[in-house]
């Protein structure tokens, strides 16, 4: 298994940068999510490790050697495309065994292999099929078992299931953890769907314009989220300003509040948030108006008001089936549960 | 409304009368008994047969094959690098290179045919089988260019890459990825340039010898000394097997059409 490391990585389109001074570790074996909205240099950043982009400055390192100066044919490396590329005029067999065929794999061997992978991604029968007559879940095994027939040292996934619809999508996800799983390859998995991301990552890392800016196990990054875009791009967050006075964290209404002293945002995730008809005796209360409630299967979730300021709940239904449908309500939250964040850069 | 109607399939027959009414009437009379074009008609082969004993027709027409055949390797060989590496790569100048590439097809043949003879003299090559080659490889050029690069078009990138990052070295993605999607670009750019040659005239007559030149020249001497009814016949064959090549080729190109 393959440690894979990038080093202050830039790579500048124009005035534009892509990649800016990223530096991250891939740990050997594990999937690595990376997330980020388009335009953040997450697919530029998976295919500078694959060598299709070569960066203006920094290093790309395999178990510690720098590969910049290998070219992707002899990267070793393994790739499942957005669109799959699977070659149209070779039958699915072909197409798993092209890249034992480059690499002189004697016939019987490669046929072994090719078989055994086959039935990895459960497409045993289906080796004399050509691409065009795959369901497009059925083609994305194949794009994944031509990926990992070779071992690479390192398994690219660029958005594999973003042509999926939505329970293929999550079917797939079980599939691809699963696979993953049992080969064991370092991966890198680029997406903009975030719980995708939760799901299946070991650890992500979030990019935005051309900056690493928050990295670590999902559930760390999800209820640490560090800053405000973080908060918000994982998941949802409610955000207050809090502002330091005489050594009290104070929020827009005045309300002390516990959190270590300095101005800043709070982030609660709405389903942190308590919603209730009487105020609660200790900690933070918030008087709000409660504008909607909705209802979507087990979760509900309500949309509420204060100080100008537009909120959400979510929580079983069951729990604000009792609220009125709209009018003045409480709210609160664990102190635990509120977690301080940077505010965005303003626009300089 | 239905007036327009009639209208519309007046002009559509018309426009195919004029098309191929001369060319029904000349396939006919090659077929005709009479050497002065008289009717009634009575059908007779004997112009073919004669055709069949005309030892300097039949020689102008194997050297037109051969010339056209050669023409069509060279240029469908060249014209498909070109347009692979035009399609792949950028660099600086690629616009202005590209731009270049078609004149030739705007540019008239009289033209085309007197500057290349000029040149060709003046840098000692002259007239003869090996510049009439070089002048129809670069007249069929620009077509296995533009139809091989219209193919291209709908070829996804993703798949080249898809064999680079399982190994596969510059040649083997070409070879086993590139070439396999662009055939039949190629197969209709090469029956572009096979008849671009063996149909051409202006260039081939400027730079073929006399006595040793192509059929169409060789047609054309042949009416100004006198038409026989032998000149429909060989026209007649010309025209059936230009015409082939030219649907065999509609059938390939579709034009970026179907996958």
């Amino acid at each position: 298994m393959t440690e894979v490391r990038i080093e202050r990585l830039v790579k500048a389109y124009g005035p534009l940068r892509a990649l800016d001074e990223v530096t991250l570790t891939f740990p050997a074996g594990q999937f690595f999510g990376l997330l980020g909205p388009s335009g953040s240099g997450k697919t530029t950043l998976l295919r500078a490790i694959a060598g299709f982009v070569r960066p203006d400055s920094g290093r790309v390192l395999f178990d510690g050697e720098p590969v910049e100066a290998i070219a992707v044919e002899k990267r070793d490396i393994g790739m499942v495309f957005q669109s799959y590329a699977l070659f149209p005029n070779m039958t699915v067999a072909q197409n798993v065994g092209f890249g034992l065929q480059v690499r002189k794999v004697a016939a019987a061997e490669r046929g072994r292999r090719v078989a055994q992978v086959l039935d990895l991604v459960q497409l045993g029968p289906l080796g004399a099929r050509k691409p065009h007559e795959l369901s497009g879940g059925q083609r994305q095994r194949v794009a994944m078992a031509r990926a990992i027939v070779t071992r690479p040292r390192v398994l690219l996934l660029d958005e594999p299931l973003s042509a999926l619809d939505k329970s293929l999508r999550v079917e797939m996800q079980i599939e691809l953890k699963r696979i993953q799983r049992e080969v064991g390859i370092t991966t890198v998995f680029v997406t903009h769907d975030q719980e995708e991301a939760l799901t299946l990552s070991d650890q992500i890392g979030i990019l935005k314009a051309g900056r690493l800016i928050r990295h670590g196990p999902p559930v760390q990054v999800y209820d640490a989220p560090g800053d405000a875009f973080t908060a918000r791009f994982l998941g949802e967050a409610n955000l207050f300003e809090v502002t330091g006075q005489d050594g009290q964290l104070r929020l827009a209404d005045g309300q002390g509040i516990a959190g270590p002293p300095g101005p800043g945002l709070i982030a609660v995730r709405p389903e942190h948030m308590l919603v209730s008809q009487e105020p609660s005796g200790s900690g933070v209360c918030l008087q709000a108006l409660l504008v909607q409630r909705t209802f979507a299967g087990a979760m509900g979730t309500c949309v509420l008001l204060w100080r100008g300021q537009t909120l959400k709940a979510v929580g079983r239904y069951q729990e604000f089936q009792a609220l009125p449908a709209q009018g003045t309500v409480y709210l609160t939250w664990p102190a635990q549960f509120a977690c301080p964040v940077t505010p965005d850069p303003g626009p300089a | 409304m239905r007036g327009w109607h009639l209208a519309g399939w007046l002009y559509v027959g018309l426009t195919l009368f004029f098309l191929y009414a001369p060319i029904a009437v000349m396939a006919m009379m090659s077929l005709n008994a009479s050497e002065f074009y008289q009717l009634p008609f009575h059908f007779s082969t004997e112009w073919y047969r004669r055709l069949w004993h005309n030892d300097a027709i039949l020689a102008a027409a194997a050297r037109s094959v051969v010339i056209a055949v050669v023409v069509t390797l060279i240029a469908t060989v060249m014209g498909t690098a070109a347009a692979i590496a035009l399609w792949r790569h950028d660099f600086p100048g690629k616009v202005l290179l590209q731009a270049l590439l078609f004149p030739p097809i705007a540019i008239p043949w009289l033209i085309t045919g007197t500057a290349m003879l000029i040149f060709f003299f003046a840098i000692g090559i002259g007239r003869g089988t090996p510049a009439v080659i070089l002048g129809h490889v670069a007249l069929a050029l620009p077509y296995v260019i533009v139809v091989v690069t219209a193919r291209l078009v709908t070829f996804d990138r993703a798949l080249e890459e898809a064999a680079r990052s399982l190994g596969a070295g510059g040649w083997l993605v070409t070879r086993a990825v590139t070439i396999p999607w662009i055939l039949p670009g190629i197969i209709a750019g090469a029956l572009f340039a096979f008849a671009v040659s063996f149909d051409q005239f202006v260039v081939s007559y400027f730079l073929s010898e006399p006595g040793d030149t192509t059929l169409p020249v060789l047609i054309y001497s042949a009416i100004r000394k006198g038409f026989t009814p032998e000149i429909n016949a060989i026209s007649t064959l010309i025209i059936g097997l230009s015409m082939a090549i030219m649907l065999v080729a509609a059938r390939f190109a579709r034009f970026g059409g179907e996958r």
